[in-house]
């Protein structure tokens, strides 16, 4: 039996959709079987809160009086670098910015309190903006300093766009040096003492829709507490990996660009972080919902944890010198233990990305598709597959 | 009765000079053990310990060294999450040296047990939202 989009929504603004959480669907599927589940569910959500560090916010702020052209000027928000390369009243903030007079790594491991991500957390939670600018005056245009308190209520449009979130699977971080190091993955400890990892595993949206079957363009997702769109594949979407007989990928691989109304999020969905020695990021919430259109599809929401393998990755030197060196793969059953074995030997091991969270999203996208409030749509093309032919570049230098 | 306790001593910059940890032991017949300590000469210093000894002991050792001006706090109290920061992630459990921090395996929760922090400040600027607060 299959499904459309269509009759899903029918349902879902009836009141009748069936909706179950990636992890509320593999017992469901345990019971029932898979058709009578195919049959009874329409729709599973999924959910992941972590770090998404190449994600940003445009906004456009309302012409001041006299005009002023920000693009091609300079200008900053709480003292954090915004970029200017678009028309005279539009901006945008990237999460990892800083502060020019932030001392970085000068006093390793610096800290990095405050910078792009915090800032649009900021934006989100409603709290004042300072804005600094400058621009070289025009006839049209012939303000040349600006500096005024903003708000997300007073701007004409406040959009995040995150051109890489959601990562299909993701490296386990160890650190096979004496020394400890900071990195985007957390503090390493020396000798691969301990290891972090990054994933929600069996509820993160692209493992759950490997092949990207339903997940598409024009998908309306869960965006930082509020609703938001697939805009595009995120960059370095790389659906080549190897995968398992079950095609789940066994590093990271897919990635979705995303798009959606900051005014609509909420702080607690939208978090500026701090990397200690190596820099500022923001944690974002996405849920994305996966219509059961057929027993396939169903299927491949079953996935577990125990399915699902991730390369262990030495960052104090394979990383760094792009070497392709793995040293182990582990599922995520084993690191939600809080250890695992590697090569002999026990290492206590972390997430950054948060479990609690992640289900909490896909119990909150469930409540608003079986409320009625959230309907899903068919995307209006599909993201490269496996298929697709697609060759990871590296960054080859030249002159 | 034998009592146990984990507390923050704060030595204002007038008796960092003086053998005031000495004198508790010596008089009072307690057992300690330092966890974490700062004192530079003629600045506020601070000790984090371990004191045990006899109930009535302990009672009177506290009050000599409240009256020689040390401001006493119980550690349980020093080391705070703001929960409305913390997002779970889980990056504190693998920083911290005493295993204050457990994920619950069922909730996926995060539980912080401050009785087995010795506020040595690593969680502090590893936790990625800041969530982990020192107040001392």
């Amino acid at each position: 039996m299959t499904k459309t989009v269509a009759e899903i929504n029918e349902k879902i603004k009836s009141g009748k959709a069936v909706v179950a959480t990636a992890e509320e669907i593999i017992g469901i599927a345990r019971e029932k079987g898979l058709a009578r589940t195919a049959r009874d569910v329409d729709v599973v959500t999924t959910g992941t809160f972590g770090p998404m560090c190449s994600s940003g916010v445009y906004l456009n702020l309302g012409h001041s009086k006299p005009r002023i052209k920000l693009g091609g000027g300079r200008a900053s928000l709480n003292d954090v670098p915004a970029y200017t390369g678009f028309a005279a009243a539009d901006l945008m903030i990237g999460a990892n910015a800083l502060p020019d007079d932030d001392p970085r790594n000068r006093v390793h491991p610096g800290e990095f309190n405050y910078g792009g991500g915090h800032v649009i957390e900021e934006l989100v939670a409603g709290k004042d903006v300072r804005l600094v600018a400058s621009a070289y005056g025009t006839d049209c245009y012939p303000r040349k300093q600006l500096e005024t308190l903003i708000n997300i209520k007073d701007v004409n449009e406040a959009v995040m766009f995150n051109p890489r979130n959601a990562y299909q699977n993701y490296n386990v971080a160890v650190n096979a040096s004496d020394k400890t190091i900071y990195t985007y993955m957390g503090i390493l400890k020396p000798r691969m003492s301990n290891a972090n990892f990054c994933s929600a595993g069996q509820l993160s949206p692209l493992l759950n829709d490997p092949e990207y079957k339903t997940i598409g363009i024009g998908t309306r997702i869960f965006l930082g507490g509020g609703t938001g769109y697939v805009a595009w594949n995120g960059t370095q979407h790389n659906p080549s990996v190897p995968r398992t007989e079950q095609g789940v990928p066994k590093r990271g691989a897919g990635t979705l660009a995303v798009i959606g109304d900051l005014k609509e999020m909420d702080p607690r969905w939208v978090v500026g972080i701090s990397m200690l020695g190596y820099g500022v990021t923001l944690a974002v919430g996405i849920g994305v919902p996966i219509p059961i259109l057929d027993e396939k599809v169903l299927e491949k929401t079953l996935v577990t944890d125990a399915d699902i393998l991730a390369p262990v990755v030495d960052y104090s030197k394979t990383y760094p010198q792009r070497e392709p060196d793995v040293l182990a793969e582990v599922s995520y059953a084993d690191l939600k233990t809080g250890s695992f074995k590697l090569l002999g030997k026990d290492v206590a091991c972390a997430s950054l990305s948060s479990y609690s969270r992640a289900i909490e999203i896909a119990a909150t996208l469930k409540d608003w598709i079986s409320s009625g409030r959230f309907m899903l749509t068919e995307p209006v093309a599909h993201l490269p597959g496996p298929d697709a032919g697609i060759v990871f570049k590296p960054l080859n230098e030249r002159r | 009765m034998k009592i146990s306790r984990k507390l923050v001593l704060h030595f204002p910059p007038r008796i960092v000079e003086q053998p005031v940890i000495n004198n508790l032991i010596k008089d009072y017949d307690l057992s300690f053990n330092i966890l974490k300590a700062s004192i530079i000469p003629n600045q506020e210093g601070y000790v984090v310990l371990e004191l045990s000894g006899e109930q009535d002991k302990y009672d009177s050792g506290i009050k000599y060294i409240t009256s020689a001006g040390v401001k006493i706090e119980s550690l349980s109290h020093s080391v705070l999450r703001n929960e409305d920061r913390c997002t779970q992630c889980g990056v504190c459990v693998s920083v911290c040296p005493t295993k204050a921090f457990i994920l619950d395996q069922k909730t996926r929760l995060v539980v912080f047990d401050n009785n087995r922090c010795v506020a040595c400040g690593l969680c502090i600027k590893a936790c990625p939202p800041r969530a982990m607060e020192l107040h001392f």
